[in-house]
Protein backbone atom coordinates (compact mmCIF):
# COMPACT_ATOMS: atom_id res chain seq x y z
CA UNK A 1 0.00 0.00 0.00
CA UNK A 2 1.72 3.17 -1.11
CA UNK A 3 1.85 6.20 1.07
CA UNK A 4 1.78 9.65 -0.42
CA UNK A 5 3.28 12.70 1.22
CA UNK A 6 4.44 15.26 -1.31
CA UNK A 7 6.44 12.50 -2.89
CA UNK A 8 5.03 9.06 -3.57
CA UNK A 9 6.70 6.47 -1.40
CA UNK A 10 5.76 2.85 -1.44
CA UNK A 11 5.13 1.46 2.02
CA UNK A 12 3.73 -1.61 3.56
CA UNK A 13 1.02 -0.66 6.00
CA UNK A 14 -0.40 -2.81 8.78
CA UNK A 15 -3.27 -2.11 11.07
CA UNK A 16 -2.75 -3.67 14.48
CA UNK A 17 -5.27 -2.80 17.18
CA UNK A 18 -5.38 1.01 17.23
CA UNK A 19 -2.03 1.55 15.54
CA UNK A 20 -1.21 1.88 11.90
CA UNK A 21 2.33 0.66 11.33
CA UNK A 22 4.24 1.42 8.18
CA UNK A 23 7.29 -0.34 6.79
CA UNK A 24 9.67 -0.01 3.92
CA UNK A 25 8.60 -2.83 1.66
CA UNK A 26 11.73 -4.90 2.22
CA UNK A 27 12.19 -4.41 5.95
CA UNK A 28 10.85 -6.35 8.91
CA UNK A 29 10.89 -3.51 11.42
CA UNK A 30 8.43 -0.67 11.00
CA UNK A 31 9.68 2.82 10.28
CA UNK A 32 6.91 4.25 12.34
CA UNK A 33 3.36 4.06 13.60
CA UNK A 34 0.34 6.27 13.92
CA UNK A 35 -1.87 6.02 16.98
CA UNK A 36 -5.41 6.08 15.68
CA UNK A 37 -7.22 7.96 18.43
CA UNK A 38 -8.96 11.29 17.95
CA UNK A 39 -8.32 11.13 14.26
CA UNK A 40 -10.40 11.67 11.17
CA UNK A 41 -10.30 9.42 8.15
CA UNK A 42 -11.25 11.26 4.98
CA UNK A 43 -11.91 9.79 1.60
CA UNK A 44 -10.06 12.00 -0.83
CA UNK A 45 -9.94 11.61 -4.59
CA UNK A 46 -10.02 8.25 -6.30
CA UNK A 47 -7.96 5.57 -4.55
CA UNK A 48 -6.81 8.07 -1.93
CA UNK A 49 -7.68 8.56 1.71
CA UNK A 50 -6.11 10.67 4.40
CA UNK A 51 -5.72 10.56 8.16
CA UNK A 52 -5.65 13.76 10.17
CA UNK A 53 -5.58 14.36 13.90
CA UNK A 54 -7.81 16.56 15.93
CA UNK A 55 -4.98 18.63 17.38
CA UNK A 56 -3.48 19.36 13.95
CA UNK A 57 -6.32 19.08 11.45
CA UNK A 58 -4.54 20.68 8.52
CA UNK A 59 -1.81 18.06 8.53
CA UNK A 60 -2.91 15.11 6.46
CA UNK A 61 -1.23 11.75 6.11
CA UNK A 62 -2.23 10.69 2.62
CA UNK A 63 -2.41 7.17 1.33
CA UNK A 64 -2.93 6.01 -2.19
CA UNK A 65 -4.25 2.52 -2.73
CA UNK A 66 -4.08 0.25 -5.73
CA UNK A 67 -7.84 0.25 -6.23
CA UNK A 68 -10.87 2.23 -5.12
CA UNK A 69 -12.26 -0.90 -3.47
CA UNK A 70 -9.15 -1.28 -1.37
CA UNK A 71 -9.40 2.36 -0.48
CA UNK A 72 -12.95 1.93 0.82
CA UNK A 73 -11.90 -1.10 2.86
CA UNK A 74 -9.12 0.85 4.51
CA UNK A 75 -11.38 3.80 5.26
CA UNK A 76 -13.91 1.48 6.91
CA UNK A 77 -11.30 -0.41 8.86
CA UNK A 78 -9.50 2.70 10.07
CA UNK A 79 -12.67 4.41 11.19
CA UNK A 80 -13.37 1.48 13.47
CA UNK A 81 -9.83 1.09 14.66
CA UNK A 82 -9.81 3.33 17.69
CA UNK A 83 -10.16 2.08 21.20
CA UNK A 84 -12.72 4.79 21.81
CA UNK A 85 -14.84 3.48 18.96
CA UNK A 86 -14.72 0.00 20.42
CA UNK A 87 -15.69 1.34 23.80
CA UNK A 88 -18.71 3.09 22.34
CA UNK A 89 -19.72 -0.12 20.57
CA UNK A 90 -19.48 -2.03 23.80
CA UNK A 91 -21.59 0.47 25.69
CA UNK A 92 -24.14 0.47 22.89
CA UNK A 93 -24.48 -3.33 22.83
CA UNK A 94 -24.59 -3.49 26.57
CA UNK A 95 -27.39 -1.00 26.63
CA UNK A 96 -29.32 -2.76 23.87
CA UNK A 97 -29.12 -6.09 25.62
CA UNK A 98 -30.11 -4.56 28.89
CA UNK A 99 -33.15 -3.00 27.26
CA UNK A 100 -34.16 -6.30 25.73
CA UNK A 101 -33.56 -8.53 28.71
CA UNK A 102 -33.60 -6.23 31.68
CA UNK A 103 -30.24 -7.64 32.69
CA UNK A 104 -26.75 -6.25 32.42
CA UNK A 105 -24.76 -8.60 30.17
CA UNK A 106 -21.48 -7.55 31.74
CA UNK A 107 -22.43 -8.96 35.11
CA UNK A 108 -21.58 -12.49 34.11
CA UNK A 109 -18.05 -11.31 33.38
CA UNK A 110 -17.78 -9.49 36.65
CA UNK A 111 -16.97 -6.23 34.94
CA UNK A 112 -20.23 -4.33 35.21
CA UNK A 113 -18.77 -1.85 37.67
CA UNK A 114 -15.76 -0.96 35.57
CA UNK A 115 -15.64 2.77 35.00
CA UNK A 116 -14.64 2.38 31.40
CA UNK A 117 -17.86 0.59 30.47
CA UNK A 118 -20.31 2.97 32.04
CA UNK A 119 -22.96 4.62 29.94
CA UNK A 120 -22.31 8.32 29.91
CA UNK A 121 -18.97 7.82 31.60
CA UNK A 122 -17.11 9.43 28.77
CA UNK A 123 -18.81 12.72 28.43
CA UNK A 124 -16.73 15.27 26.52
CA UNK B 1 10.58 3.90 15.37
CA UNK B 2 8.68 7.10 14.77
CA UNK B 3 5.39 7.72 16.48
CA UNK B 4 2.97 10.55 16.03
CA UNK B 5 4.06 11.87 19.40
CA UNK B 6 2.07 15.01 19.33
CA UNK B 7 -1.11 12.98 18.85
CA UNK B 8 -0.08 10.67 21.64
CA UNK B 9 0.55 13.59 23.94
CA UNK B 10 -2.80 15.04 22.94
CA UNK B 11 -4.57 11.80 23.75
CA UNK B 12 -2.78 11.68 27.09
CA UNK B 13 -3.67 15.21 28.13
CA UNK B 14 -6.99 15.93 26.47
CA UNK B 15 -10.27 16.20 28.29
CA UNK B 16 -11.46 12.65 27.71
CA UNK B 17 -11.73 10.95 31.08
CA UNK B 18 -9.04 8.53 32.10
CA UNK B 19 -9.81 4.92 32.97
CA UNK B 20 -7.49 5.24 35.92
CA UNK B 21 -5.08 7.87 37.23
CA UNK B 22 -2.82 8.27 40.21
CA UNK B 23 0.71 8.29 41.55
CA UNK B 24 2.75 5.15 41.23
CA UNK B 25 6.38 4.39 41.82
CA UNK B 26 8.15 3.15 38.76
CA UNK B 27 11.37 1.21 38.96
CA UNK B 28 14.07 2.51 36.68
CA UNK B 29 15.39 0.47 33.80
CA UNK B 30 19.06 0.54 34.55
CA UNK B 31 19.09 1.51 38.18
CA UNK B 32 16.68 -0.09 40.56
CA UNK B 33 15.64 3.15 42.22
CA UNK B 34 11.94 3.89 42.13
CA UNK B 35 10.65 7.18 40.82
CA UNK B 36 7.29 8.61 41.67
CA UNK B 37 5.33 9.43 38.56
CA UNK B 38 1.81 10.49 37.71
CA UNK B 39 0.16 7.71 35.71
CA UNK B 40 -2.85 8.05 33.44
CA UNK B 41 -4.58 5.08 31.82
CA UNK B 42 -6.60 5.78 28.70
CA UNK B 43 -7.80 2.87 26.65
CA UNK B 44 -4.83 0.58 26.08
CA UNK B 45 -2.25 3.29 26.73
CA UNK B 46 -0.61 3.85 30.07
CA UNK B 47 0.98 7.30 30.08
CA UNK B 48 3.25 8.60 32.79
CA UNK B 49 4.21 12.13 33.66
CA UNK B 50 6.95 13.56 35.76
CA UNK B 51 4.46 15.62 37.71
CA UNK B 52 0.69 15.63 37.92
CA UNK B 53 0.50 18.94 36.11
CA UNK B 54 3.17 18.23 33.50
CA UNK B 55 2.04 19.21 30.05
CA UNK B 56 3.44 16.19 28.28
CA UNK B 57 3.96 12.60 29.29
CA UNK B 58 7.53 11.40 29.66
CA UNK B 59 6.59 7.94 28.52
CA UNK B 60 3.88 5.54 27.52
CA UNK B 61 3.35 1.80 27.83
CA UNK B 62 1.10 0.18 25.23
CA UNK B 63 -0.84 -2.50 27.03
CA UNK B 64 -1.12 -5.16 24.37
CA UNK B 65 0.19 -8.65 24.74
CA UNK B 66 1.22 -8.21 28.33
CA UNK B 67 0.49 -9.80 31.67
CA UNK B 68 -0.16 -7.85 34.80
CA UNK B 69 0.88 -9.65 37.95
CA UNK B 70 1.81 -9.11 41.54
CA UNK B 71 5.47 -9.35 42.20
CA UNK B 72 7.96 -9.89 44.92
CA UNK B 73 9.73 -6.73 45.69
CA UNK B 74 11.24 -4.97 48.63
CA UNK B 75 8.77 -2.27 47.74
CA UNK B 76 5.28 -2.65 49.17
CA UNK B 77 2.24 -2.97 46.90
CA UNK B 78 4.37 -3.79 43.91
CA UNK B 79 3.11 -5.25 40.66
CA UNK B 80 4.56 -5.83 37.24
CA UNK B 81 3.57 -5.42 33.63
CA UNK B 82 5.35 -8.19 31.80
CA UNK B 83 5.83 -8.44 28.07
CA UNK B 84 7.02 -11.45 26.11
CA UNK B 85 9.55 -11.38 23.32
CA UNK B 86 13.30 -11.23 23.42
CA UNK B 87 13.58 -7.46 23.40
CA UNK B 88 10.85 -6.74 25.88
CA UNK B 89 11.17 -5.54 29.39
CA UNK B 90 9.12 -5.83 32.52
CA UNK B 91 7.80 -2.69 34.11
CA UNK B 92 7.77 -2.82 37.88
CA UNK B 93 5.41 -0.42 39.57
CA UNK B 94 4.38 0.13 43.14
CA UNK B 95 1.24 1.70 44.50
CA UNK B 96 0.84 3.64 47.71
CA UNK B 97 -1.76 1.37 49.26
CA UNK B 98 -3.26 -2.09 48.95
CA UNK B 99 -6.47 -0.67 47.55
CA UNK B 100 -4.65 1.40 44.95
CA UNK B 101 -2.59 -1.61 43.91
CA UNK B 102 -5.67 -3.77 43.45
CA UNK B 103 -7.44 -1.07 41.51
CA UNK B 104 -4.48 -0.65 39.16
CA UNK B 105 -3.95 -4.35 38.62
CA UNK B 106 -7.60 -4.77 37.80
CA UNK B 107 -7.84 -1.87 35.38
CA UNK B 108 -4.52 -2.64 33.68
CA UNK B 109 -5.29 -6.28 33.12
CA UNK B 110 -8.49 -5.35 31.31
CA UNK B 111 -7.03 -2.46 29.39
CA UNK B 112 -6.02 -4.21 26.20
CA UNK B 113 -7.72 -3.61 22.94
CA UNK B 114 -7.97 -7.36 22.49
CA UNK B 115 -9.86 -7.75 25.73
CA UNK B 116 -12.29 -5.03 24.77
CA UNK B 117 -12.79 -6.62 21.39
CA UNK B 118 -13.44 -9.98 23.02
CA UNK B 119 -16.17 -8.53 25.19
CA UNK B 120 -17.71 -6.61 22.30
CA UNK B 121 -17.87 -9.76 20.19
CA UNK B 122 -19.54 -11.66 22.98
CA UNK B 123 -22.17 -8.98 23.37
CA UNK B 124 -22.66 -8.76 19.65
CA UNK B 125 -23.25 -12.48 19.51
CA UNK B 126 -25.73 -12.31 22.36
CA UNK B 127 -27.63 -9.51 20.71
CA UNK B 128 -27.71 -11.43 17.47
CA UNK B 129 -29.02 -14.56 19.12
CA UNK B 130 -31.66 -12.62 20.93
CA UNK B 131 -32.80 -10.82 17.81
CA UNK B 132 -32.94 -14.06 15.93
CA UNK B 133 -34.97 -15.60 18.69
CA UNK B 134 -37.45 -12.77 18.69
CA UNK B 135 -37.78 -12.69 14.93
CA UNK B 136 -38.33 -16.44 14.90
CA UNK B 137 -42.04 -16.04 15.38
CA UNK B 138 -42.57 -14.80 18.89
CA UNK B 139 -44.46 -11.95 17.35
CA UNK B 140 -42.19 -9.48 19.04
CA UNK B 141 -41.86 -5.92 17.98
CA UNK B 142 -38.28 -6.36 16.80
CA UNK B 143 -37.56 -5.98 13.13
CA UNK B 144 -36.63 -9.28 11.56
CA UNK B 145 -32.96 -9.47 10.73
CA UNK B 146 -32.52 -8.22 7.23
CA UNK B 147 -29.62 -8.34 4.87
CA UNK B 148 -27.10 -5.58 5.10
CA UNK B 149 -26.67 -3.18 2.29
CA UNK B 150 -23.86 -4.79 0.41
CA UNK B 151 -20.58 -3.18 1.32
CA UNK B 152 -18.17 -2.29 -1.42
CA UNK B 153 -15.47 -4.52 -0.02
CA UNK B 154 -14.76 -8.03 1.04
CA UNK B 155 -14.04 -6.92 4.56
CA UNK B 156 -17.58 -7.45 5.79
CA UNK B 157 -18.24 -10.82 4.24
CA UNK B 158 -17.09 -13.01 7.04
CA UNK B 159 -19.02 -11.15 9.69
CA UNK B 160 -22.45 -12.11 10.83
CA UNK B 161 -25.17 -9.56 10.43
CA UNK B 162 -27.19 -7.80 13.08
CA UNK B 163 -30.72 -6.67 12.41
CA UNK B 164 -31.10 -3.20 10.98
CA UNK B 165 -31.15 -0.66 13.77
CA UNK B 166 -32.31 2.92 13.63
CA UNK B 167 -30.39 5.71 11.95
CA UNK B 168 -27.59 7.20 13.93
CA UNK B 169 -25.53 10.30 14.14
CA UNK B 170 -22.40 10.12 12.07
CA UNK B 171 -19.23 9.89 14.07
CA UNK B 172 -15.52 9.63 13.62
CA UNK B 173 -12.84 7.96 15.64
CA UNK B 174 -13.24 9.87 18.84
CA UNK B 175 -13.39 13.11 16.91
CA UNK B 176 -17.01 13.79 17.70
CA UNK B 177 -18.35 14.81 21.03
CA UNK B 178 -19.28 11.86 23.18
CA UNK B 179 -22.90 11.17 22.54
CA UNK B 180 -24.90 10.47 25.66
CA UNK B 181 -27.94 9.91 23.51
CA UNK B 182 -26.50 6.40 23.32
CA UNK B 183 -29.18 5.67 25.89
CA UNK B 184 -31.65 6.14 23.06
CA UNK B 185 -30.16 3.24 21.21
CA UNK B 186 -27.69 4.78 18.84
CA UNK B 187 -24.54 2.92 18.07
CA UNK B 188 -21.38 4.67 16.98
CA UNK B 189 -21.08 5.10 13.27
CA UNK B 190 -18.29 5.08 10.79
CA UNK B 191 -19.78 7.18 8.07
CA UNK B 192 -17.55 10.10 8.91
CA UNK B 193 -18.51 13.59 9.90
CA UNK B 194 -21.61 14.42 7.97
CA UNK B 195 -21.26 11.47 5.70
CA UNK B 196 -23.60 8.77 4.52
CA UNK B 197 -23.11 5.92 2.16
CA UNK B 198 -23.72 6.42 -1.53
CA UNK B 199 -27.48 6.12 -1.42
CA UNK B 200 -27.82 8.47 1.49
CA UNK B 201 -29.23 5.64 3.61
CA UNK B 202 -28.37 5.37 7.27
CA UNK B 203 -25.50 3.07 7.93
CA UNK B 204 -25.96 -0.20 9.73
CA UNK B 205 -24.48 -0.34 13.21
CA UNK B 206 -20.77 -0.89 13.22
CA UNK B 207 -19.02 -4.08 14.05
CA UNK B 208 -15.75 -4.14 15.93
CA UNK B 209 -12.62 -3.61 13.90
CA UNK B 210 -10.96 -6.66 12.45
CA UNK B 211 -7.33 -7.03 11.73
CA UNK B 212 -7.88 -8.48 8.30
CA UNK B 213 -7.51 -6.00 5.48
CA UNK B 214 -6.90 -7.03 1.94
CA UNK B 215 -3.43 -6.02 0.99
CA UNK B 216 -0.60 -7.92 -0.52
CA UNK B 217 0.91 -8.69 2.82
CA UNK B 218 -2.11 -10.67 3.87
CA UNK B 219 -3.56 -10.59 7.35
CA UNK B 220 -2.31 -7.79 9.55
CA UNK B 221 -0.58 -9.36 12.47
CA UNK B 222 1.73 -8.21 15.21
CA UNK B 223 5.16 -7.47 13.90
CA UNK B 224 6.86 -10.40 15.49
CA UNK B 225 5.70 -14.00 16.01
CA UNK B 226 6.45 -13.90 19.71
CA UNK B 227 4.17 -10.90 20.27
CA UNK B 228 1.46 -12.60 18.28
CA UNK B 229 1.79 -15.80 20.31
CA UNK B 230 1.59 -13.85 23.47
CA UNK B 231 -1.58 -12.14 22.30
CA UNK B 232 -3.14 -15.52 21.64
CA UNK B 233 -1.94 -16.84 24.94
CA UNK B 234 -3.39 -13.94 26.80
CA UNK B 235 -6.60 -14.14 24.82
CA UNK B 236 -7.17 -17.79 25.68
CA UNK B 237 -6.25 -17.25 29.31
CA UNK B 238 -8.76 -14.47 29.55
CA UNK B 239 -11.42 -16.59 27.87
CA UNK B 240 -10.79 -19.43 30.29
CA UNK B 241 -11.03 -17.06 33.21
CA UNK B 242 -14.24 -15.49 31.94
CA UNK B 243 -15.77 -18.89 31.38
CA UNK B 244 -14.75 -19.99 34.84
CA UNK B 245 -16.20 -16.88 36.43
CA UNK B 246 -19.42 -17.32 34.56
CA UNK B 247 -19.73 -20.97 35.56
CA UNK B 248 -19.06 -20.12 39.16
CA UNK B 249 -21.78 -17.58 39.13
CA UNK B 250 -24.22 -20.04 37.68
CA UNK B 251 -23.41 -22.70 40.20
CA UNK B 252 -22.73 -20.87 43.41
CA UNK B 253 -24.86 -18.49 45.45
CA UNK B 254 -24.99 -14.93 44.23
CA UNK B 255 -22.23 -12.84 45.82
Amino acid sequence: LPRVPAVLKKRLVKLVVNFLFYFRTDEAEPIGALLLEHCKITKEEENVFSISFIEEPERKYCFECATEEQCQEWVEALRRASYEFLRRSLIFYRNEIQKMTGKDPLEQYGISEEARFQLGAHRQ
Amino acid sequence: MKLNERSLAFYATCDSPADNAGFLYKRGERHTAYHRRWFVLKGNMLFYFEERDSREPVGVIVLEGCNVELCDSAENFAFAIRFGGSKSRTYVLAAESQAAMESWVKSLSRASFDYMRLVVRELEKQLQEMSRGLAGGCGGSQEPPGPWKPKPSGLEQSRERLPALPAILPKENGCAVWNNVLGAGRPPDTSGCGGHDEDGNPRPPPLPPRRRVSNGAGAAVAESPSTFCRLHEQYSREMARLRQDWQQRRRGPQP
